[in-house]
């Protein structure tokens, strides 16, 4: 929560220490986790098809916890709000879109042969 | 329309303090003008990023084996670290806002002086990241040449050349600042001085997250670097075995077709068409494939160049996503930084009172909003295994 000073003007409500100390060590315990989930994942039996939604999902939680606290979202404009996260909509339009495109023609791709490989050609021109 | 004689534009308005523009009614308006702004900027600079997300999930969707054989050479601690200096950076930018919030100056120069320097640690540990690669030759696609060996002469010993010519210009800059503090000593603003002393100790955070990169690199955290001249690291001998493995298995599994495969028969391709729809572990699935796709191809380079060992050249094309991914957003730091350099000058000048915060407010959601791209990076780079 924002602090209560009856001084400031109506746009400014600082956010109080204790609050942002709070959601860094949030942040820094989910940063461990992620390492730790990354790590621990293989000995621990889960399978990998579920790692990358786990990374994913502890991000997103990370950039809630950003976005919300760190960036004031919770307590500012709704419209500023839904003009940043129509953004991320966005992002999810074009990663879909381009999954689905690609999904049809990449085994047509794929039955090319690949060029041979170019000889070991030296990194810098010869003087 | 009535034209206002831009002497006296202030005379019929209200308390216009003295940063307040006066096309705006009061602070109100001009604080909520500017951060309808910055959203709008922040929104552009998602979808500027969006385009290499795009391209990444793309390459990892079709070619997940790829992320597994690269992933190696990115030492996971190492970004960990960064992560956690991007993310004190972002707690000691919100404080600067709280701290303008309040119209406590000092309080704000010093959070923003913090932040300016995991800026450029930041930067530094990166320096380390991208030497250590260089040398080992894993760079873009088309330059991708990768060596075991780093280079047994160096300018200093120990050091990557790279590090030392990515060191250059920040050397440079902390000479000019630190000159230029004592230079501007003799100015009858005493705050040009604070600011060059200020500039100076967030030039040399790039020599500490240098420092901090090496000592890290040095004690073989994550990923080993004894190799500083003795040869193999175990991950690359490890990616050597699996591609030998790979090797052998796929020599034996197409003996019966030989070096035919390149013509790309239909029924090979038919068989690949079902397969997708039953198991999407693509690495067996190129094994038994063999002929088609990545691995199909860098066996056939394998029978052909037996020693020295070779990777999938491909690799290279997750080292290109990387270098953009990575480097377009140290772009971002370095923006960020003289962003913060102009808060920090602001803040010396003791500028901000709670009716005008909006800059420090408004760099603090662009510097946020660096701090989430890391926050994806990380896991979507590092984290693959």
């Amino acid at each position: 929560m924002a602090d209560h000073h009856d001084d400031l003007p109506k746009f400014c409500h600082p956010v109080s220490t204790q609050l942002l100390f709070g959601v860094f060590f949030g942040l820094i315990f989910l940063t461990i986790m992620t390492v730790v989930t990354s790590a621990m994942a293989k000995p621990m039996g889960v399978p990998p098809a579920f790692n990358f939604p786990i990374a994913m999902i502890i991000a997103t939680m990370k950039a809630f916890f950003v976005c919300a606290f760190f960036m004031h979202m919770w307590w500012d404009k709704a419209f500023n709000v839904l003009a940043f996260l129509s953004s991320v909509l966005f992002v999810g339009l074009f990663i879909a879109m381009t999954l689905m495109d690609t999904g049809h023609y990449q085994e047509s791709i794929d039955i090319f042969p690949r060029a041979p490989e170019e000889s070991a050609a030296p990194a810098t021109p010869a003087p | 329309m009535a034209v206002v004689d831009p002497t006296h534009a202030h005379d019929d308005h209200h308390d216009h303090g003295e940063f307040i523009a006066h096309h705006f009614e009061g602070p109100e308006q001009q604080f909520d003008s500017g951060k309808l702004g910055i959203w709008l900027f922040l929104i552009t600079e998602v979808l500027f990023f969006s385009g290499l997300f795009v391209a990444y999930t793309l390459y990892r969707n079709h070619h997940p084996e790829i992320f597994e054989q690269a992933h190696v050479y990115l030492n996971k601690y190492l970004g960990g670290m960064n992560t956690i200096v991007l993310l004190f950076s972002s707690l000691t930018m919100a404080l600067a806002v709280r701290a303008a919030q309040l119209g406590r100056n000092k309080h704000c120069s010093i959070y923003v002086l913090i932040t300016m320097v995991c800026a450029t640690m930041f930067l530094g540990v990166k320096a380390v990241e991208y030497s250590h690669k260089w040398d080992m030759g894993i760079l873009v696609r088309s330059a991708f040449d990768f060596t075991y060996e780093h280079p047994e002469q160096t300018l200093v010993p120990g050091l990557s050349d790279y590090l030392v010519y990515l060191c250059v210009i920040p050397a440079i800059l902390l000479i000019g600042c630190i000159a230029a503090m004592f230079v501007l000593k003799t100015s009858e603003n005493p705050n040009k001085s604070k600011f060059m002393g200020g500039m100076s100790l967030t030039v040399f955070g790039y020599f500490i997250g240098v420092a901090l990169g090496v000592v890290f690199m040095a004690a073989g955290i994550g990923e080993s670097s004894k190799h500083a001249g003795s040869g193999a690291t175990p991950q690359p001998i490890a990616l050597y075995a699996m591609t030998q493995e790979k090797d052998s298995q796929s020599d034996h599994d197409h003996e019966s077709g030989g070096k035919e495969h390149h013509e790309g028969d239909h029924e090979s391709v038919d068989h690949k068409g079902g397969d997708h729809e039953g198991d999407h572990e693509d690495t067996e699935h190129a094994h038994e494939e063999g002929g088609m796709g990545h691995d199909g191809h860098d066996d056939h380079g394998h029978a052909e160049h037996k020693d020295p060992p070779k990777f999938d050249r491909d690799i290279g094309i997750f080292f290109s996503i990387y270098y953009c991914m990575t480097g377009l957003h140290a772009i971002h730091i370095i923006a960020g930084v003289i962003a913060l350099g102009w808060l920090y000058w602001r803040s010396l000048e003791n500028h901000w009172r709670s009716d005008y915060f909006g800059p420090v407010d408004y760099v603090g959601l662009y510097w946020h909003l660096v701090d989430l791209i890391w926050i994806y990076l990380f896991p979507l780079l590092y984290l693959i295994d």
